[in-house]
């Protein structure tokens, strides 16, 4: 049992105000992913969170006891929180084995010498490094310190998990690999985790909810698949998504009912249930918004398919990497990156067709750089959209 | 725009509860007020007395005050102090010597300018040497590095008036220090500019003080990642460029530190200056002010001389700051990549180690030597065949004396010398164990406190005993403490052991401080952080963390304490009044006048200490060269 809440967070270095009125609930079990580029107040978040900074304004509670009032000038002490933080250098004490290292909590804990042994055991051996217990850190590779760490972390059973970018420093397999650990130790102990990182891949394929941070504030809380398919606005479509997203600048106009979108690839009309009503979208004039085309939702053909939503475009560059094969086309001025499954060749300036799919498209208002018009987040083969 | 920045919410009873809990309940602010209220007492409290003191009529001089002030009682404040020294008939040239014939040219000036230049000389001298031999140790494939490394800060370890004594051994003649040198002994004409003032004052202590610029560069130049070296190499810069745009302006820092300490300490130094100057009537501000001092009637003269030379030391401070300002001050150079890949001197390789060597043979073997031969001799200067030789000078009864010249019994026939020796081991562990661990909480709180106020304070003021010269130092702590205070909770000091070991810790507390800083730097934040996150407190983390990590820096940090207090002269010598608080120095400076054989056997009896609790301390990993 552990639901965080964080309301109206404040946090200044000086003059500079590094945390702007953050306000966000974490529910018990969840795998809750800070995610932003560098500066931009996630990693202040999370030592927040954990106690080792002060917030100057707001209240945290953790299952209804509150942890921090900042109008009071109470700030419980990080070891009475319960929990534990894994720290991006892993902070690992280069003069004790592994096995102090992970002792040491439990030990200031007064636990029993035997329940230590056990607890610690217990610990290496979901990290699976149990055969290390005598080393020093110093004679561990990267990933195994990495995994004392986590071991470190988990062995006092917190009712929360912080991790600071714990795979920053892993090569790109062992990434991987620690992708696949953390989801799975997330599942067996369904401790509730908080989890810091810049980097989307980590972000989409591990946390059941994804906070967005941009220069101190949170843009938008969703899913993954939420926030991949409709990000709030057009820094975070840009910054979600690998390949990039394509922009494609366009004109729009609402009667109030439907919403009419004018680009190179024709025009598309949108139900009123479909448009993002609380956001600012000019009535019964033209204005400027740009679409979202996401590269995978290109299905290009060599011949007309005969598809409603089929436009004539033109291939400029090709770029087959294996598994898969990205695509530059061109439709009039429009230049869009598609992405194909498995190895494809085409020719420069080869003719061909693309069917795009209107309704898994993003409009955003260009004025205003948000999200109008959501994408539809799951589709029906054969359905056309 | 409207100013940024948190508004403070009004302040309730519970907020003032929890924020004066919160700071009551954390030992290191308690610790950080305890360290600003010592740091007040002890450094804040005497730089004002002196300067108070300078007004405040004394015993002593009431008579000579009532001569310009004839109301004055004792206590009362007057500027005869400051009359004495700029009083407009002292710029009235007698004689027609222009400006050398006045008084304000004899007491400031002439002493003023002769520091100045000495300050410049081995300034200039010692920090580039200290700074090449740190280079060729540290960065290059030099032979025999390990046999090097052991040798090249001994010369540090000998006392610098240890070495001024060797110096006379061997150019001293006898107009002027009353015994034969070995070169006069020998026949040959030792000319007096060579022998007494400025050049041997300056060769002297360039032979002591490249050790701050070989101390500082080296742990600089260890620091530096050598990928940054080699990608100048990939951009196709040659060895000299490097060194001149990439490791130069990375160590500069510190080489500019260790400019401030060597010019501070310099123009600072009484011993030197007093033995191979003041024979030949050659005065540099320390001796000035000794001599003031000394005189009841101008006690306060040599305090104004005093803050004279703290105006001078922080000068060159300021100018520093200029120099280098502080966002070139990247003291720490990435944790990571340690890794360093040696430069190969190629044919400069033994020239390089024949540099070294020679320096090695002048600044450590040749003191050494003329030491350890004129304590064996009956007539100084009179060479070394065997009826020259003694063993008076160590173990002989004052009966069995060969001529009427020795006028005391042998240092092991002499209880007062086991007493000294008694007390100088005392004194150098005692308050250099204490002042290593005072300089490694300073070293927390500055390191852990970078950009706060708190740490900003301890850093300054910690600063501040560095630019008094040691011997006004004393003579602040004398004057203080000669009286009892709040009421008999302290009271009177004065020839009291514990007054020397207050001095000798506080003194050496900007030494210790740095120490400490640069070994805390090392320990990152995030270990701390992690044991807190595991409900380690304050202590817990103190014990578990920070100390087991901390040990080696601190006996480096120990042993830079150690070797300064254990050779400490200038510092203690007023404040030894009886013979009951005689330390080794001091007993070594009285013979040193009419046996000088005793005086240099002494000499080694330090030098053999320093280097035998050097060598215990290396065994559990302390390092002088790491220790700053």
């Amino acid at each position: 049992m552990s639901k965080i809440v964080l309301s109206h967070i404040d946090k200044f270095y000086g003059e500079n105000h590094v945390l702007r009125d953050i306000n966000l609930t974490i529910e018990d079990g969840d795998f809750m992913t800070l995610l932003g580029p560098s500066g931009c107040g996630k990693t202040t978040t999370l030592r927040v969170v954990s106690g080792l900074e002060k917030p100057q304004n707001g209240t945290m509670t953790i299952d209804g006891r509150t942890i921090i009032n900042a109008a009071e000038a109470f700030y419980e002490a990080p070891s009475k929180r319960g929990l534990n933080l894994v720290f991006q250098s892993y902070a690992l004490w280069p003069h004790m084995t592994v096995f102090q290292n992970v002792a040491f909590g439990l030990k200031i804990k007064k636990m029993k010498k035997a329940e230590i042994e056990e607890t610690v055991m217990r610990a290496l051996k979901t990290m699976r490094i149990e055969e290390y217990r005598n080393r020093y850190p110093n004679e561990l590779s990267g990933g195994q310190q990495q995994r004392v760490a986590i071991a470190r972390a988990i062995a006092s059973s917190p009712k929360l998990l912080l991790l600071d970018e714990p795979l920053s420093n892993l090569d790109a397999r062992l990434r991987i690999d620690m992708r696949a650990e953390l989801k799975r130790l997330h599942k067996e102990t369904g401790t509730t985790i908080i989890y810091v990182t810049h980097d989307q891949v980590e972000a989409l394929t591990m946390s059941t909810k994804i906070a967005l941070f941009k220069e101190g504030e949170i843009s938008q809380i969703d899913t993954p698949l939420g926030l991949y398919t409709n990000p709030i606005d057009l820094q975070a479509a840009d910054f979600i998504g690998n390949p990039r997203i394509n922009f494609v600048e366009a004109k729009g106009l609402y009667n109030g009912d439907k919403l009419f979108v004018t680009s190179e690839f024709g025009v598309y009309t949108y139900d009123h249930e479909t448009l993002k009503l609380d956001e600012d979208i000019p009535e019964n004039e033209s204005f400027d918004c740009v679409l979202g085309l996401r590269p995978e939702m290109v299905d290009i053909y060599t011949k007309d398919p005969g598809h409603k939503n089929t436009v004539a475009a033109k291939i400029y560059a090709n770029q087959p990497a294996g598994s898969e094969t990205l695509v530059t086309l061109t439709v009039g001025q429009t230049e869009f990156l598609a992405i194909q499954v498995g190895l494809v060749e085409y020719d420069m300036n080869q003719d061909v067709f693309v069917v795009l799919h209107p309704g898994r498209m993003n409009v955003y208002n260009k004025k205003t750089g948000r999200l109008i018009k959501f994408a539809k987040t799951k589709h029906k083969a054969g359905v056309d959209d | 725009m409207a100013k940024k920045g948190w508004k403070r919410p009004p302040m309730t009873w519970k907020r003032f509860k929890n924020q004066l809990l919160s700071v009551i309940g954390n030992p290191f602010n308690v610790i950080v007020a305890i360290t600003l209220i010592v740091l007040f007492i002890f450094i804040i409290i005497p730089l004002l007395t002196m300067i108070q003191n300078t007004f405040v009529t004394t015993r002593g001089a009431l008579k000579e005050v009532r001569k310009l002030y004839p109301d004055a009682q004792v206590g009362s404040y007057t500027l005869y102090s400051w009359r004495y020294l700029f009083g407009a008939e002292n710029f009235v040239s007698s004689g027609g010597m222009g400006l050398k014939g006045t008084l304000i040219y004899v007491n400031l000036l002439e002493p003023l300018f002769n520091s100045l230049i000495v300050g410049l000389f081995v300034t200039v001298i010692s920090v580039p040497l200290g700074a090449l031999m740190a280079w060729l140790m540290v960065r290059t494939d030099i032979p025999a590095k390990g046999l090097l490394s052991s040798l090249i800060l001994i010369p540090y370890m000998i006392p610098s008036w240890c070495k001024a004594l060797s110096w006379l051994t061997v150019f001293r003649t006898p107009e002027y220090g009353g015994f034969y040198g070995l070169l006069t002994g020998l026949g040959i004409n030792v000319p007096d500019w060579l022998a007494y003032g400025p050049i041997a004052i300056i060769i002297v202590m360039t032979m002591h003080y490249y050790a701050f610029s070989y101390i500082m560069v080296s742990g600089a130049l260890r620091s530096i990642n050598s990928e940054l070296e080699e990608m100048g190499e990939i951009q196709g810069a040659n060895k000299v460029q490097i060194l001149k745009s990439i490791t130069l302006p990375l160590v500069l820092p510190s080489i500019l530190s260790a400019t401030i300490m060597t010019v501070s300490k310099s123009i600072g130094t009484y011993g030197v200056a007093a033995r191979l100057g003041e024979p030949a009537g050659y005065h540099v501000l320390a001796t000035k002010m000794k001599y003031f001092l000394g005189q009841s009637s101008t006690e306060a003269v040599g305090y104004i001389l005093s803050i004279v030379m703290i105006l001078l030391a922080a000068s060159t401070i300021f100018i520093n700051q200029r120099l280098i300002g502080t966002r070139k001050s990247y003291a720490t150079i990435g944790g990571k990549g340690t890794r360093s890949n040696l430069i190969p001197l190629g044919g400069a390789k033994w020239p390089m180690l024949i540099f070294l060597a020679v320096f090695i043979i002048v600044a450590m073997f040749m003191p050494l030597f003329f030491l350890v031969m004129e304590s064996f001799q009956i007539i100084p200067g009179g060479g070394y065949s065997p009826s020259n030789l003694t063993l008076y000078a160590w173990a002989g009864e004052l009966e069995n004396a060969p001529n009427t010249a020795f006028d005391r019994e042998g240092l092991f026939a002499n209880p007062l010398f086991f007493h000294s020796l008694w007390n100088t081991v005392k004194l150098s562990l005692i308050a250099s164990i204490i002042t290593a661990v005072f300089g490694q909480f300073f070293g927390y709180i500055t390191t852990r406190g970078r950009g706060k106020w708190y740490g900003n304070a301890v850093e300054q003021l910690i600063f501040i005993p560095y630019l008094m010269s040691g011997v006004a130092f004393s003579a602040i702590y004398y004057a203080m403490f000669s009286q009892p205070h709040l009421g008999g909770l302290i009271p009177s000091l004065t020839g009291t052991f514990m007054l020397i070991l207050l001095v000798s810790i506080v003194k050496h507390f900007p030494f210790a401080s740095r120490s400490g800083s640069s070994n805390m730097m090392q320990i990152s934040v995030e270990l701390e952080e992690a044991a807190t996150i595991n409900g380690a407190g304050f202590w817990r983390r103190i014990r578990s963390v920070i100390i087991p990590l901390a040990r080696h820096g601190f006996l480096s940090g120990f042993l830079l304490s150690f070797i300064s207090i254990a050779k400490e002269l200038d510092l203690i010598a007023i404040l030894i009044t009886s013979e009951e608080n005689y330390t080794l120095s001091f007993l070594s400076f009285t013979y040193a006048e009419t046996m000088p054989q005793a005086g240099d056997a002494i000499c080694i009896i330090i030098i053999a200490f320093i280097l035998i609790t050097n060598k215990i301390a290396d065994k559990f990993g302390g390092n002088v060269s790491k220790s700053m």
